[in-house]
């Protein structure tokens, strides 16, 4: 295009144009050589490394995204180098608000509560990505065989799929948490049973929308096996919806395990988690609600970061999507 | 159509057969029974006669024959704790309560909710734009409960009490006072939740090729807002209340325990903690009939307002939809 045009305006413009600042010995003829318009002047953008590139961009995302992995670096190290253990009781501070040495302050057994945020944000976090991770991978792989296979076999998996969404699904966790008892493996499990299922929609439907492209049928035509068409095309182009989707399943599960805890259902003494913490400090709320606040503030600010980062990623990976 | 609504009803009894099931099973592998609800250990004698009771003598499978068989009369069962106290009752009399603040939460949300999100659409890139995204990610990111506590702290105590919940013919200041808290930490999620949808949903809808032709063909503003846009957009906005109502209906387990509120989700957890496995599996299995019927009714509603659905259902195509 720019080429078309220096072409053009040397060619004939330039000559009619009476202004006295253009002369024609300005202009020079570039000609148009075969092998230069063909050449690949710049390295080619692959879809990824697009999307990384509008993903950068995006600041909103990207402060989420350091805020994340501070709060993760926090989870990990400070309990290990941390000067006060999350179980050390001080009878002499109890309930004591925020000060030099107890910077978030202590609760109603004297114990610290910066210390504690960060224990009960392992729990919480932990869960929040082993349960995403397991249901990714059951809603990629349960998602990928019904759309995939197709007939019959998607019949029957839609159906059952159909049944345990309309599961109430808070009834379902409380159930297995009661018969596998109370816990963090009990609670990952049953928080599991239920997530899956609007992934495995998901890949269902990209499966089935893809397996009908052309490049796919040119694929078969070419006689690629089915596992390497999986392979190279149907995994990497259903990728970016499961990072997305992983992305947001992660605060809902954090969420979840909050409630859990809330209620009394989730994780038990003395480890702790950021829900049975706010369940705490919500009954010292009125005399002494920063042992509420802190931990509401730490859910939410996760919570945030993580939607926000959702939310960043899904514009970079799908331009379509922004509104 | 009919055929559709007759498939739903026919996956409703499916539903709940299988959990009804599941629950009735999982509860018999649970350590302990009737005997050992109270914390006294009691003489043989005693045990014996309180398996007669319960019928724990029988075989399970006879058992889960027998309980079936007063489901489909209606009898959910009576309690371990409370004998003499069947789930019947427990739910009449604590259902409505939890009824009334998940009918209030979906009210409330749905009108906030939906009001902010048509403004923020119309007005994109404004400052009620900002204010609705605004809401929607608070919303979605602080737990209900820090909602309540919240509230409990700043705006209660004064002319809203802090817990408690209207007696029965309590006259209509009342129940305003004492119902708008607990409404308002249930609703606040929804509000989140529909402003968002309906603000990408208005967009969508705007966007669209019939709205571009109505402009065309010189429709007055109002006259495309409320003729073409609105009436499409709340079109998605069906699908998601459906799980949204079921969910607060049975689900304000939490604001019913921070509010003190003499409702069927407290309950819940109150027999959960106390391993009360008849009044467990009652809870269970009503709180699942009211979402399972919500849902049905929810797609069936969706068929009858959307003639898009309508038609692919007729034509057989409705798991692409």
């Amino acid at each position: 295009m720019e080429k078309k045009m220096a072409f053009a305006a040397g060619s004939g413009t330039a000559a009619q144009v009476s202004d006295d600042c253009l002369t024609d010995d300005l202009f020079e003829r570039v000609g148009i050589s075969e092998q230069e318009s063909e050449k690949i002047s710049r390295e080619s953008v692959s879809y990824w490394k697009d999307a990384m590139r509008r993903f950068r961009q995006n600041k909103v995302a990207m402060a989420s995204l350091v805020i994340l992995l501070v709060i993760i670096l926090m989870c990990i190290f400070e309990p290990i180098f941390g000067p006060i253990k999350y179980d050390t009781q001080d009878y002499d501070v109890t309930n004591q608000g925020p000060t030099l040495q107890h910077i978030f302050g202590c609760d109603d057994l004297g114990r610290d509560i910066f210390a504690r945020i960060w224990v009960g944000g392992r729990v919480s976090l932990a869960i929040g990505c082993i349960g995403a991770l397991v249901s990714l991978v059951v809603g990629v792989i349960y998602g990928g065989i019904s759309g995939f296979c197709g007939g019959i076999v998607d019949d029957i998996m839609m159906r059952i799929l159909e049944i345990i969404v309309s599961i109430p699904y808070m009834v379902v966790v409380i159930i297995f948490s009661l018969f596998l008892g109370k816990g963090m493996g009990s609670l990952l499990i049953a928080l599991c049973v239920t997530s899956w299922t609007g992934l495995a929609r998901i890949v269902r439907g990209q499966i089935i929308e893809l397996k009908q492209s052309e490049y796919v049928l040119a694929a078969r035509v070419l006689g690629t096996p089915s596992f390497k068409i999986i392979l190279k095309h149907l995994i990497p182009n259903t990728m970016s919806i499961i990072i997305i989707n992983t992305t947001f399943a992660i605060p809902s599960f954090i969420f979840s395990e909050a409630f859990l805890s809330f209620l009394g259902m989730g994780i038990q003494p003395p480890l702790t988690s950021w829900g049975a913490m706010a369940a705490l400090g919500q009954q010292q709320m009125t005399y002494y609600p920063h042992e509420l606040i802190f931990p509401a503030l730490a859910i939410s600010v996760t919570m945030l970061a993580f939607n926000l980062l959702g939310d960043g990623l899904r514009d970079a990976f799908d331009p379509k999507l922004r509104k | 159509m009919g055929k559709y609504i007759l498939k739903k009803i026919i996956y409703f009894f499916i539903t709940m057969f299988i959990i009804i099931t599941a629950t009735f099973f999982m509860m018999n592998c649970m350590p302990g029974d009737a005997t050992q609800a109270d914390t006294k250990v009691l003489p043989a004698a005693v045990v014996e006669n309180l398996k007669a009771r319960w019928g724990l003598d029988k075989p399970v499978f006879e058992r889960y024959l027998i309980y079936l068989g007063n489901l489909l009369q209606g009898q959910f069962g009576e309690s371990y704790k409370t004998p003499g106290m069947t789930a019947n009752q427990v739910i009449a009399e604590r259902f409505p309560a939890s009824l009334q603040l998940g009918l209030q939460a979906v009210a409330v949300g749905l009108i906030i909710g939906l009001i902010l999100g048509i403004l923020a659409a119309l007005h994109r890139g404004r400052v009620i734009d900002f204010v609705c995204i605004f809401i929607a990610i608070i919303g979605v990111s602080v737990p209900s409960f820090v909602f309540a506590a919240l509230l409990q702290r700043f705006a209660g105590g004064g002319f809203f009490p802090i817990i408690g919940w209207p007696s029965k013919g309590a006259d209509i200041a009342d129940e305003f006072r004492y119902t708008f808290l607990p409404t308002m930490s249930a609703a606040i999620g929804g509000i989140a939740t529909y402003s968002r949808y309906m603000r990408s949903s208005v967009l969508d809808v705007m966007g669209s090729d019939y709205v571009l032709l109505a402009k065309a063909k010189g429709c007055s503003r109002r006259q495309i807002i409320w003729r073409h846009v609105m009436r499409n957009a709340l079109m998605p906005i069906i699908s998601i209340v459906a799980p949204q109502i079921a969910g607060v209906v049975t689900g304000s387990f939490v604001i019913e325990r921070i509010f003190s509120i003499p409702g069927l989700g407290r309950y819940y957890v109150d027999s959960v903690n106390g391993r009360d496995y008849p009044m467990i599996m009652a809870t269970t299995i009503f709180f699942a009939m009211i979402f399972i019927v919500c849902m049905i009714g929810m797609d069936i509603l969706y068929a009858v307002v959307d003639p898009r659905v309508r038609h692919s259902i007729i034509e057989g195509k409705e798991e692409n939809v």
